[in-house]
């Protein structure tokens, strides 16, 4: 197991949750990952995988427990009290983590470039000439460095995710957070944002995906977890958590489920 | 500063400021029963004519939109009878300009709602047979004013403002009230709290009113 | 009757500067106040929040004409002693600062979540997140309502005439009042205001069409 004493988590989840009003949407999860490990999270929605991911850089609060990278708390103050991090203090946890989202969500007024640099000149402070020859770089590494001056809306789908990707991972954050990032796009272009992704997880990139790709799961992720009901029911190595003669009730329903959908 | 609120004088001449209420409630409902006529008819008029007659409707609309209400009431009231043999009351000719006015506006509202009116519905009521009028009375403006039923509701909010500019040719309506108090008793700010209230609690109460009936309309087809 | 309006154009033409200059300050102020209270509206503590609500919905309430009325007399009531022409700017600056607030909210408003927890993810403080994601996009959407609502403050602008100001519209009454040619006149001065006010909306719809690519 990767996440073994004498190696500290670099993402350490401990007993988290969280709830909407009545709802519980995540019941005392706990998960670590360790530097180098591609961790997928599937499950039936509504299981609270999403919400995980959004509270591991804060997007979203929860009430009790702890999420630390790197031995800091992402969201609350250290010491006992669970105050909120300052605006400051939050955003520069933040820029730690990266995160591509479902919807892209790239910022429609600025060129590809232009959605790499804002972080890098706003966060990281770096002038505009190093800004853009750092995301030049990166749109390159996903194969669009001709698209550089041009605006999202000019862009396919699978274009825009591949623009969103290098936008998060020019940041050089700790963690890469990938939230259902092919959900939205048609099924021809699912196939050139997984390769990123997949040559990312290749040069050691720590990644914590959503994802209903489950053959892109089982081939690219070190472990797996399933969840179901807001907690962690089962996590394993894609072969054991993915194998058809689990003995878990919950999981086996769902892959049930899933392959008599997608197979 | 020092000036102490009394309302003693509002109370006694508050009839003026009813009278003036029910006064522009009234003139903004003849006016916009006479927009509607005028609305409906240029829309419909404007969607099936030719480049001639629609250029004339456009003309009409964007001159309404683009020229201060103020400036038609005066044009209307004190123009107009110079030079056609017409006499008419200060609130029949402020009328006669709302109608006109609103109806400008309410043409665009109901020439927008006409062709948001989905395809697929005029063809199925031509697959069952219905001419092209009755393809119009049934399907075409039934859809139409659910759809511009809010638009409808602000039109008609908004209108009852506009009567406020009635009082500048001395139709005696809320403002022109509220002026007269102000005149004749000096008890200022105290005379424009309460028509301010009264305007307020006047709008919104119809605002609210309107939506319920739009929010019944719809559920009821 | 053309020569004595021809006689008279230059007086109207006094008139219609004074229209301009109201209009433009009335423009102006209202935009910088209602830019202000508009973020104060959306981004603002509770109590801000409110107060913009109120003074909003209240103004947008009633006749813009009470609400000059009761700028015009109210104030020396209460010992503020404005001259007229400022008394009437600053009623109608009020009355379109409520509408510059409900611009701002509604662009801002129509930006989605996304922008934000995007700006959020890469680190971008809520400053920066206002200046850098949210405020240019929220521009693009407000311009063309905005100037598509100046033509209101030019239209509102003729009410100053009620207050004793030689604008175009108190000019064309008084050139009445000398020639009795009413009905060229308020011809002539509606054609003005026509011509301004359709150049304006003429604007708006061009820049729309300019900004129509943001829309995602």
């Amino acid at each position: 197991m990767a996440s073994s004493n004498d190696n500290p988590a670099l993402l350490d989840i401990a007993e988290v949750s969280k709830s909407f009003g009545s709802v519980s949407v995540l019941r005392s999860v706990s998960l670590q990952v360790a530097k180098g490990e591609v961790v997928t999270i599937i499950g039936p929605s509504g299981s609270g995988k999403t919400t995980l991911l959004r509270c591991v850089n804060f997007l979203e609060s929860y009430d009790s427990g702890s999420i630390r990278i790197d031995g800091k708390e992402v969201g609350f103050r250290d010491g006992g009290a669970r105050q909120r991090r300052s605006e400051r203090d939050l955003a520069a946890m933040r820029a730690e983590t990266g995160m591509v989202f479902q919807s892209f969500n790239l910022f429609p007024h600025l060129t590809a470039a232009g959605n790499i640099m804002l972080g890098l000149t706003k966060v990281r402070g770096k002038s505009k000439t190093e800004a853009r020859s750092i995301s030049e770089h990166w749109l390159s590494r996903v194969g669009l460095a001709h698209k550089a001056d041009s605006l999202p809306a000019e862009l396919s789908g699978g274009q825009q995710q591949r623009v969103g990707i290098a936008r998060a991972v020019a940041m050089e954050p700790k963690i890469l957070l990938l939230d259902e990032i092919t959900s939205a796009l048609d099924p021809e272009l699912v196939g050139e944002v997984l390769a990123v992704v997949r040559s990312l997880a290749e040069d050691g990139m720590t990644m914590v995906m959503v994802t209903h790709e489950m053959a892109f799961a089982r081939d690219a992720s070190s472990r797996i977890v399933f969840m179901a009901d807001g907690g962690v029911s089962a996590v394993g190595p894609p072969k054991e958590v993915l194998a058809a003669e689990t003995t878990n009730e919950r999981l086996r329903a769902f892959l049930a489920r899933f392959r008599a959908s997608h197979f | 500063m020092g000036y102490t609120l009394n309302f003693n004088l509002i109370w006694r001449h508050f009839d003026k400021l009813w009278g003036g209420l029910l006064l522009s409630l009234e003139l903004a409902v003849i006016s916009i029963a006479i927009g509607i006529v005028i609305g409906l008819v240029l829309a419909v008029w404007y969607v099936s004519a030719g480049r001639v007659v629609r250029a004339i409707i456009a003309a009409y609309v964007e001159f309404i939109r683009n020229v201060p209400l103020i400036l038609l009431v005066y044009l209307v009231f004190y123009g107009l009878p110079t030079v056609v043999d017409l006499a008419y009351s200060a609130p029949t000719s402020f009328v006669l300009t709302l109608s006109v006015y609103s109806g400008a506006y309410l043409v665009e509202v109901f020439r927008s709602g006409l062709e948001a009116v989905p395809r697929g519905q005029l063809d199925a009521g031509k697959a069952i047979g219905l001419t092209p009028w009755q393809r119009l009375i049934h399907v075409r403006l039934p859809t139409m004013l659910r759809i511009t039923l809010p638009a409808l509701s602000n039109t008609f909010i908004s209108l009852f403002k506009d009567t406020s500019i009635a009082s500048v040719i001395s139709v005696p309506e809320l403002t022109y009230g509220a002026q007269w108090i102000n005149f004749n008793t000096f008890r200022i700010v105290e005379v424009y709290l309460v028509t301010t209230a009264m305007y307020l609690l006047t709008g919104y109460t119809l605002l609210f009113a309107l939506r319920l009936v739009e929010r019944r309309f719809r559920a009821a087809r | 009757m053309l020569s004595q309006i021809l006689y008279a154009l230059p007086f109207l033409a006094e008139g219609f500067a004074v229209t301009l200059w109201v209009s433009l300050l009335v423009v102006v102020l209202s935009l910088i106040a209602g830019v202000l209270l508009g973020v104060g509206l959306v981004y603002g503590p509770a109590p801000l929040r409110w107060a913009v609500r109120i003074f909003s919905d209240t103004i947008r309430g009633i006749p813009i004409l009470v609400l000059m009325f009761f700028v015009y007399y109210g104030l020396p009531a209460v010992g503020v002693h404005l001259q007229s022409f400022w008394a009437a700017v600053l009623a109608l600056t009020l009355f379109k600062t409520a509408q510059v607030v409900e611009y701002v909210r509604g662009a801002v408003a129509s930006i989605p979540k996304g922008q934000s927890e995007a700006a959020m993810a890469i680190g971008l403080t809520f400053r920066q997140r206002l200046t850098s994601v949210i405020f240019p996009q929220a521009f693009r959407r407000f311009l063309p309502p905005w100037i598509n609502g100046v033509t209101d403050a030019v239209k509102g602008s003729a009410l100053v005439s009620l207050l004793g100001i030689t604008d175009l519209m108190q000019a064309i009454n008084q050139v009445i009042g000398r020639t009795y040619e009413a009905m060229p006149l308020y011809i002539l001065g509606a054609l003005i205001y026509f011509a301004v006010n359709y150049a304006l909306s003429y604007a708006s719809r061009r820049l729309e069409r300019r900004f129509a690519f943001i829309r995602d």
